[in-house]
């Protein structure tokens, strides 16, 4: 299927943006979470590289959390010649079995996630990550930079970012400083969704609408994805017809009812939806800004 | 989420300025609201939030769904730059919304870098203030030329046309004396979305489009696919030992399999073999586009280098510019920078500041300093050619950031109104005795061995150890010893920051000619910054500069200066003293790193003739 015109655009952009962060640091890594937004993303990074293998390894931060079939995703993916996949989990989440049921999302993302993360660059001695953010998934990072600048211990400061011109993106660091580079910036959801189908891009099967077992939890559907799951009493699993807009760990994931199996049906869902992206994952919104907060601790 | 049928043919870029007071946040969110961007559950949270921090009693505050940064809600101002997208039936936009108070100069240079269209926006009840003047001045200088004014809050003033003519040739006034052209005005009251999307009943009197309406007809920026191809390369590529690609995006023009390109800084041309585009194997390509190119045959290109096809763009060696200056610390005459335009990075020195531009009159005013957020016109010496191009033909070659060298904070940011290349009239001679001849006699493989390490680390000891070494063995040598040069060559050189930079342009040039000679150069220079180090190596050629990295650590130079500088420093009678008060940038990755301390100069020295042998350099 041919590319829309802006989908060109933004597309020849995002390959600029992972040629200028390749380019311009020593040890580069691109952040990879299994979801939509990093399989685009690494289909563009191919894209830029080839006939040349990518330039940086993919790091995944696993919370060991994650649904199982994302695991198995990952894990399948790795097996490709052209990528090298390698994987972080938390010690300290390892160590103190840090779990969303006894420990809640606060600390379950902490641990498993920000300071985790932080961690992996460290070993890695990476100055440059890449990721998948998008500026309209939140309104934080609606204000965030393509290039964003992390001072020593990876926190962000909103006014240390440095004015982005042109097409012209600054990697240059002092020592201990690193750079967040987000190549998808300017796409939005729909856009996302609208390339996939275009490119016949592959995506874990979470995306699309199958009968799972899932449990209705404060208003929304949790999916019980493994026996680690608690449940509450008076709590049963239901088979269900659903589907995952946004995928993460799986308790802190909520399901949405629909019948779209193919991608075609998935974009028209899209089309008229008037519910945000982000309201299934529970994370946002356990603080006031919390997105915010978390990306001044080191959060991508 | 758009309900209407979004089969787009394009993108628009949108810079939107002015102030809240303005209700500038208040049009943009009504804009997100009315294309369906604002989906049900953030329309909740700004019900709730309207409650909470807004200005509209229980109705919802739109500017609540723009402002992103706790800081912003809390305070009620817009802080810094946002970029907002939605999608019409016939296109995509993204927005840069760029703050009417702090930081304006800064935000608005940054949003309207690549804006194709700007809506300026003015309270009906103040009519046009200095702020409109200023940042339609600012619009103008980053090559936006259509501008929408969006004359807001008519209600507060009895939606009367008068007042709107008034505004409307107030304003047609300071547009002739920018030289704006392409100006249309709309009367508006966003907060009820009157002229937004659809006319006004209530300003029945006026005929012309919505904001909305006016917006479809602007243009995306473009250039001519008749103007020639220019690609500055963001990479090479070699997946495998026989092959090269080029790869970077087109910046102007068509570039077709078989065309004729240049690598301009080089003189070299190649034939263009393949193009590939994301979307696969392809007979041209368009600007825009991220390229893959091969040629037909290997011709020295590297990252910074433009393919270009006739007529070639300029080689500069000085480039005359405005330049809006972004941090608190003054811009003052003889700073360094690195200046970074398209792909290339190179060092300029400011020699002259020219005037600057009085923002309240529209004039130019003499002036010796540009303080931040101010506009000025200077001139730079560039210590290495550039590729560039006057900003009016090309902001992707016209535009440039001017980056400290030390830690490569973004403190400017540039557009190229002139670019003078001194050898406008000279050609390279061509000459019988090749330095390949000259090398081959001497049975050596000429390098550039490039010693840099703090003062007192042991970098003269080491360099003299090895030439003797070298001597020994037969080979053709030339010592270059920083505190030497300055006796003769340099003499005429101070320790200020444009000095220093051309202090190491010269050895990197007199390195050059040795090398040219077939001679192994060893030179000695702290040359504290990364940036004179990369110059140096660019200017002897790739594989021909060795860097070799003596470190010691500073506690332990201070023990031996053997020459008294730091205890100098250390009282105040030196200044700038690398060490002391000036600092250095250690190599990133130096072909040789010696540890002085865990081995004697002597083992050092015999390290680098071993190093030298396997790399062939000498045999």
């Amino acid at each position: 299927m041919a590319l829309s015109a802006h989908l060109r655009v933004l597309e020849a952009e995002s390959i600029h943006i992972l040629r200028e962060a390749a380019a311009q640091s020593q040890r580069p890594v691109m952040l990879y979470s299994i979801g939509k937004d990093s399989s685009v993303l690494l289909h563009l990074a191919r894209k830029a590289f080839r006939p040349a293998p990518l330039p940086f390894p993919l790091l995944h931060v696993d919370t060991t959390w994650k649904f199982r079939a994302m695991t198995a995703f990952r894990d399948r993916l790795a097996q490709s010649p052209d990528v090298d996949v390698r994987v972080f989990s938390s010690p300290q989440g390892i160590a103190e079995g840090i779990n969303p049921f006894t420990h809640g999302s606060v600390i379950h993302n902490k641990v498993w996630k920000t300071d985790a993360l932080k961690a992996a660059l460290d070993l890695g001695g990476h100055d440059l990550a890449i990721a998948g953010a998008r500026r309209d998934e939140e309104r934080s990072r609606a204000k965030e930079r393509i290039f964003s600048l992390r001072a020593p211990g990876h926190t962000w400061d909103p006014k240390r970012q440095r004015p982005e011109l042109w097409h012209l993106y600054n990697a240059s660091v002092a020592p201990g400083e690193t750079v967040r580079a987000f190549p998808l910036s300017n796409w939005t959801e729909l856009d996302i969704w609208t390339y996939i189908e275009a490119e016949g891009i592959e995506l874990v099967d979470l995306y699309f609408a199958k009968d799972r077992p899932v449990v209705e939890r404060d208003g929304v559907m949790i999916m019980v994805d493994d026996d680690r799951f608690q449940f509450r009493p008076g709590e049963k699993a239901e088979i269900r017809r659903v589907r995952f807009r946004s995928i993460g760990c799986y308790p802190f994931t909520a399901a949405i009812a629909s019948d779209a199996t193919t991608l075609a049906e998935i974009v028209a869902e899209m089309r008229v939806t008037k519910v945000s992206e982000r309201s299934g994952r529970l994370i946002d919104t356990d603080q006031d800004s919390s997105m915010e907060m978390k990306k001044r601790e080191g959060y991508f | 989420m758009s309900a209407t049928t979004p089969s787009p043919s394009g993108l628009l870029r949108v810079l939107t300025c002015g102030s809240v007071d303005d209700g500038k946040s208040t049009l943009i969110g009504r804009l997100l609201f009315e294309f369906g961007a604002v989906p049900d559950d953030v329309m909740e949270a700004l019900l709730r939030d309207s409650k909470r921090f807004g200005t509209t009693g229980d109705a919802p505050d739109y500017a609540l769904l723009v402002d992103g940064l706790a800081a912003e809600r809390e305070q009620g101002v817009t802080i810094d730059l946002a970029y907002r997208y939605f999608q019409t039936a016939s296109r995509r936009y993204i927005l840069a919304d760029a703050p009417g108070h702090e930081q304006y100069t800064r935000n608005m240079a940054t949003g309207a870098s690549l804006a194709d269209a700007a809506v300026l926006l003015i309270d009906a009840r103040k009519g046009v203030l200095p702020q409109t003047r200023r940042h339609a001045a600012i619009a103008k200088l980053m090559g936006v030329q259509q501008v929408l004014l969006a004359i807001n809050k008519m209600d507060l003033m009895g939606f009367d046309q008068t007042v709107f003519d008034r505004i409307d040739a107030d304003f047609a006034a300071v547009a002739a004396q920018i030289g704006l052209t392409q100006v249309k005005s709309i009367p508006l009251c966003a907060r009820d979305g009157d002229n937004i999307t659809a006319p006004s009943e209530r300003m029945g009197w006026y005929r012309g489009p919505s904001l909305l309406a006016a917006l479809e007809a602007c243009e995306p920026a473009a250039t001519a696919p008749a103007a020639p191809a220019r690609l500055p390369v963001q990479l090479v590529l070699r997946p495998d030992a026989d092959s090269r690609f080029y790869i970077g995006s087109l910046t102007g023009g068509t570039l077709r399999v078989g065309d004729t390109v240049s690598n301009v800084a080089a003189g070299v041309d190649a034939k263009v073999a393949r193009i590939i585009l994301p979307s696969g194997e392809a007979e041209s390509a368009e600007a825009g586009d991220a390229v893959t190119v091969a040629l037909d045959r290997e011709i020295d290109v590297s990252r910074g280098d433009v393919l270009a096809t006739v007529p070639l763009p300029i080689l500069a060696d000085t480039i005359s510019a405005s330049v809006v200056w972004m941090v608190d610390a003054p811009l003052e005459r003889g700073r360094a920078f690195t200046l970074a335009l398209g792909t290339a990075r190179v060092t300029g020195t400011v020699t002259a500041i020219l005037g600057k531009l009085d923002i309240e009159t529209l004039t130019d005013v003499p002036t010796t300093t540009l303080a931040v957020n101010e506009i000025g016109r200077i001139e730079i010496s560039l210590a290495q050619p550039l590729v560039c191009e006057p900003y009016t033909t090309s902001r992707e070659l016209g535009g440039f950031l001017l980056l400290d060298r030390l830690g490569g904070e973004t403190m400017g940011a540039g557009m190229v109104s002139d670019a003078v290349s001194s050898r406008r009239n000279l050609k390279w001679q061509a000459l019988d005795v090749t330095p390949a001849v000259r090398a081959e006699l001497k049975a050596q493989k000429p390098v550039v061995l490039w010693f840099t390490g703090l003062p007192a680390s042991g970098k003269s000891t080491i360099a003299n150890l090895v030439e003797r070494r070298l001597l020994a063995l037969g080979r053709h040598t030339m010592l270059l010893d920083g505190d030497n040069v300055r006796h003769g060559l340099n003499r005429d050189l101070g320790f200020g920051e444009a000095d220093r930079v051309e202090n190491i342009r010269r050895v990197a040039e007199v390195s050059h000619l040795f090398l040219e000679a077939g001679l192994i150069v060893i030179a000695a220079f702290i040359s504290p910054y990364r940036s004179d180090r990369d110059l140096a190596r660019q200017v002897a050629g790739e594989g021909k500069f060795l860097e070799v990295f003596v470190d010691t650590p500073v506690e332990e130079c201070r023990k031996r200066d053997p020459k008294g500088h730091y205890a100098k420093a250390a009282a105040g009678q030196i200044r700038n003293f690398t060490g002391v008060d000036a600092p250095y940038e250690p190599p990133l990755s130096p072909e040789l790193h010696l540890h002085t301390l865990d081995d004697a100069a002597d083992a050092l020295a015999e390290r680098i003739v071993d190093d030298l042998r396997q790399r062939g350099v000498i045999f």
